[in-house]
This record gives C-alpha cells, sequence and structure tokens, in this order.
C-alpha cells in the first residue's frame, strides 16, 4: 500500500456545521395535510460510512414491507401512502437513500451502490426472513437487481411505476443524436465543475413547493408544502432542500432501459406492477404492451389511466388496498 | 516528480494533479490504469514528449480522496479528468487501461480542449463487458481509507462498456475536435468496446511513439 499523503488544506467551502440529531426528524413539519402521519420512529443506520436515514410506520412485531423511494424524493413522500399499509397490518419501514432527506450526503453515487444500501437496510431490518419489497420508480428498479442478486432476500416484489422500458430517442438520425448527447455531457460537466460550492436555492416553503411542482405537476401545493417541512430544512435565509446540491436531474451513461425490463421475467416471488398511464418528466413512459409479455409467472398487473408517476400519493387509498389485497392473496409462507 | 501536486476539486472529493515535468507548450496528461496511481517519475515510454507533463491520481486511487461507501462509475471519473483539464486549459490525454476508457470520453465531452487522446494497454481497459450480468452485491468491510479503494476495484472492472456508446464518443470527438485524426489507439487488447472505436472513420492505430510525435506537432 502506498503511503497517503498528509492532508493538505484545500480552499474548500467549510460545510456547515449541524448538529446531528440522536435520530432522524419525525417531529410535526409545520403544515398538516389529509391522511398524513410521520413515522412511528426513526434511527440512523451506518451502511459502511455513510448513515442512512430509517422510518417506520406501525406494529414492530408485524411482517415487514420495505419501501424504496424514487430518484429525488425520501421516505417522507411515504407519509400518506405507508400509514395505510402499517394500518394494514404491516411493519412499514423506510428510508432515506444517500443523498436525499437526511440521510448522509456521499461523494460518489450510483445505481450499484443504491442496491447496496438497500441490502444493507435488509440485512438490520430482518436479517433471517424475507420481506415485501416495494420500490417506487427507481427504487423499482433497483428493486428488480435485488431480486435477481439475493432472491432469498424477498418474499413479494411490489412495482410502482418503476419499471424501465422506453428506448431514449427512437427516431433521431444518429448526428441529431450525437448533438443531443454531447449537451447532455457538457452540461453535466459544467455542473460538476461548480458542485464544489453549490448549495440549494433558500426559499420559503411556497417557493420551494412550486419549484418541486415542476418535477411534481400533478401534486397539489398543499401536498409539496407539507413536504417541504419534511424534506427541507430551515436556515436564517429561508428552507432550502436536503437533498444533496450535487445530485442532478436526469443523466446519460451507458445504461438501456431495457435492462430492467430483462430482470422482470425471472422473478420468484409474487410479483405486483403498477403503471401510472399519465406521462410525467419523472416517470419512465412505459406501456402496458412492453410489460405483458414480461410479466414472471405468479404476477398481478394494473396500468391505471388519468394517474400518473405517483400513483401512490396521487391514489394513495387505492394503491394502498391494491397491495393489501395483492398480500391477501399471496399470503407469507408461516 | 515535484513533491506537492496540485489540489483539484471536483464535488467533495479532493484530486491530486502531479506535476511529472515542467516545461513549455501543450501538457500531456496522463491517466493511470485501474488500481494504479500516477508513476513517481516520468515514465520512459512518454519522456520524448516535449512540453510538461502531469498525471492525475483518480479518486480512490493515490493521494486523492478516497470515498465513504463506493459508487464509481467511469462517467464520475470523466469528471475528474474534466478538472484536471479546466486547469490545464488544453492538453493531450494519454490513458492507461481504464484510464484508456477515460481518455475516450473526456476526449469526447471536451473535444476543444482536449487535443489528442491517446489508449493505451493497462488495468481496467475491458471493463464488465458490453452488457450487465447477473447482478451481484459488491460489499468491502475493510474499505478505511485505503488507497486504492477496494470499492474502486470491484466496481470499476464491472462497468459496462456498450459499443455504441464508445463510439457515441468517437462521433462527437469527430464533431468537435479540429484535428483530423484526434483519437490514436496504441492498445494491444481489444475488448469490445475499443474494437468498436478502432473501426470508426478517422481513429488512427499505431505505435505509442509515433501517437506521441503526431499529438505533439499540432497546435
Amino acid at each position: 500500500m502506498q503511503p497517503r499523503v498528509s492532508p493538505v488544506p484545500v480552499p474548500d467551502r467549510p460545510e456547515p456545521v449541524v448538529e446531528r440529531p440522536a435520530a432522524p426528524p419525525i417531529g410535526p413539519t409545520g403544515v398538516a395535510y389529509p391522511g398524513a402521519r410521520r413515522p412511528d420512529r426513526s434511527r440512523w443506520l451506518d451502511v459502511g460510512g455513510l448513515d442512512l436515514a430509517v422510518y417506520e410506520w406501525g406494529d414492530p412485531d408485524a411482517p415487514v414491507i420495505v419501501l424504496a423511494h424514487g430518484g429525488f424524493d425520501f421516505a417522507g413522500t411515504f407519509d400518506v401512502f405507508a400509514p395505510l399499509l402499517a394500518d394494514g397490518g404491516w411493519r412499514c419501514v423506510s428510508f432515506d437513500a444517500r443523498g436525499h432527506g437526511s440521510s448522509d450526503h456521499a461523494v460518489l453515487y450510483s445505481w450499484a451502490a443504491d442496491l447496496r444500501d438497500i441490502v444493507r437496510v435488509l440485512d438490520e431490518v430482518s436479517p433471517q426472513r424475507p420481506v415485501v419489497l416495494l420500490g417506487h420508480s427507481k427504487g423499482g428498479g433497483v428493486s428488480l437487481d435485488l431480486a435477481h442478486a439475493q432472491p432469498h432476500r424477498l418474499s413479494h416484489l411490489v412495482n410502482l411505476d418503476g419499471l424501465p422500458s422506453r428506448n431514449n430517442w427512437p427516431d433521431l438520425a444518429d448526428h441529431d443524436r450525437t448533438k443531443m448527447l454531447h449537451g447532455e455531457i457538457t452540461g453535466w460537466l459544467d455542473h460538476r465543475r461548480a458542485v464544489a460550492d453549490k448549495q440549494r436555492r433558500p426559499g420559503t416553503r411556497r417557493e420551494l413547493a412550486e419549484r418541486r411542482r415542476l418535477m411534481n405537476p400533478r401534486m397539489d401545493l398543499a401536498w409539496l408544502e407539507y413536504l417541504v417541512g419534511v424534506g427541507a430544512v430551515e436556515h436564517a435565509d429561508g428552507w432550502r432542500w436536503r437533498i444533496d446540491p450535487s445530485l442532478r436531474l436526469g443523466g446519460f451513461g451507458p445504461w438501456r432501459p431495457e435492462w430492467s425490463m430483462q430482470r422482470l421475467p425471472g422473478i420468484g416471488v409474487p410479483f405486483l406492477g403498477v403503471l401510472g398511464l399519465e406521462l410525467e418528466v419523472m416517470g419512465w413512459g412505459t406501456l402496458p404492451e412492453d410489460v405483458e409479455p414480461n410479466l414472471p409467472p405468479v404476477a398481478e398487473f394494473h396500468a391505471l389511466e388519468g394517474v400518473g408517476h405517483f400513483v401512490h400519493i396521487e391514489q394513495p387509498a387505492s394503491i394502498a388496498e391494491l397491495v393489501l389485497s395483492f398480500l391477501d392473496r399471496h399470503p407469507v409462507p408461516s | 516528480m515535484s513533491p506537492e501536486p496540485v489540489w483539484l476539486r471536483h464535488g467533495k472529493a479532493r484530486l491530486a494533479l502531479h506535476r511529472l515535468r515542467e516545461g513549455h507548450g501543450r501538457p500531456l496528461l496522463l491517466l493511470h490504469g485501474l488500481g494504479e496511481r500516477t508513476p513517481g517519475a516520468v515514465p520512459a515510454y512518454v519522456a520524448g514528449w516535449p512540453g510538461p507533463i502531469h498525471g492525475l491520481d483518480l479518486t480512490g486511487h493515490g493521494d486523492s480522496t478516497v470515498p465513504v461507501g463506493g459508487g464509481y462509475t467511469a462517467e464520475i471519473l470523466m469528471g475528474d479528468v474534466d478538472a484536471a483539464i479546466a486547469h490545464l486549459g488544453s492538453a493531450t490525454v494519454l490513458g492507461r487501461g481504464l484510464g484508456a476508457y477515460l481518455a475516450l470520453l473526456i476526449g469526447g465531452a471536451r473535444p476543444e480542449a482536449v487535443r489528442g487522446v491517446v489508449l493505451t494497454d493497462g488495468p481496467g481497459l475491458v471493463g464488465g463487458g458490453i452488457r450487465p450480468s447477473s447482478p451481484n452485491i459488491v460489499t468491502v468491510t475493510d474499505a478505511t481509507g485505503r488507497s486504492p479503494d477496494p470499492y474502486a476495484l470491484a466496481e470499476l472492472s464491472r462497468d459496462v462498456r456498450p459499443p455504441d456508446y464508445a463510439v457515441e464518443y468517437v462521433r462527437q470527438t469527430m464533431h468537435g475536435s479540429a484535428l483530423e485524426h484526434p483519437i490514436a489507439v496504441c492498445a494491444l487488447v481489444r475488448p469490445e468496446w475499443l474494437a468498436a472505436v478502432v473501426a470508426e472513420p478517422g481513429v488512427v492505430v499505431c505505435p505509442l511513439d509515433e501517437a506521441l510525435a503526431r499529438f505533439a506537432t499540432v497546435t
């Protein structure tokens, strides 16, 4: 091993000193929202040096559902949906992915790292018994990989609008595709050059809610203002989203959506898939005909008209009912 | 090698850019292979370069930051190289192994600032193939900040490199570079991504000394 050079000060912007609470905050958000209930318990979980914020709703002795949120979300986006599952007799466990919500910001982010982090949550939550894993959006896509990497960890897999299948730029001529990709890459590199000094832009609750509405155009402002109280923190100059400022929407890379879809036919546990058919900026645009031929042997699939990407936020009661009735029909083996 | 590197910032990482040789003219930027670090002196195989020579320790390697918890991708390391390009202004980039793949990426992403890329053999040249294998969970229990980061070794030997993705960077290079032949492949080993690169019009296959001589003369 090469000796490491002793640390030399670089002109880094000092990290603001924020005293970490003993557990991730689950107190009142300052704004009520119908049906929203903050978690019953929270704790920090060390996943190989990073602390993730873990939250639970429901009876701690009940069977476990682990909920994995999507990119740019956080566990608090389950504040209406998870209590419905908990009230249905389940111990609902969710967590803020690295860089999201109250979890630590990391130097690096990747699909593989997210996959590893979920496994470490499962290690802690249910080291012996398989659990129900429910993933929304990217959380659903990563869960498909988990179901192949460690199938013994799962009793059921629920996927809420997290089935990537759309091919990128299907109708573009090669030279247009090259120009588009170039714009994405240089835009991302320019962002990376500036990111060391970046902070999330401060604002009022309403301003943050309105900004988030660009990603969540079908969400009502009252819900988004509620989320500010969960996923943002108030500083002297206003509220700022907690999410790591180095994270950026969009992206590029070698990953192909169809690679996720190719995981679907091999799922060996009961599978419930739900698509919201209203196109949204955060969704995949996956069509039912992309999914149906790939469904595994034991599967239920619902493609919902008039619902967007955030199916469990737009229709929490009916999606919770779908999940609970699916679990009733496919009981956990004793 | 100058004892104290120039420290660059890329996000939360601090990167060591080593000055292997001072000089005038366009710099040569060396990118090491997977698990390597910038050599302590100018390697003999680039001694003929007429200008200054620098070497970048990638994230998780050499004297650069070893992050907690892994999460490596070739694209984020391209951002490391971009930080060095931003500092140097313009450079010819020579990569070994993983560094060769990164040289290809940065050449396509910054075709005006990167004046020629040279792709050579070395650790991490092959990557993880052209499509994902069965997923597995890479965990490291003793990654206590040591360099090279075991997560880098594990994750960057599995990163997927589809040939058509690599070709996109060739096309961007050809589209944006002022050089007629901005990519020189000197590697003998030809994983599928590199075979696809070599098959593209304008890519030159030649010995290393010839590649360096070619790029040393362009303005």
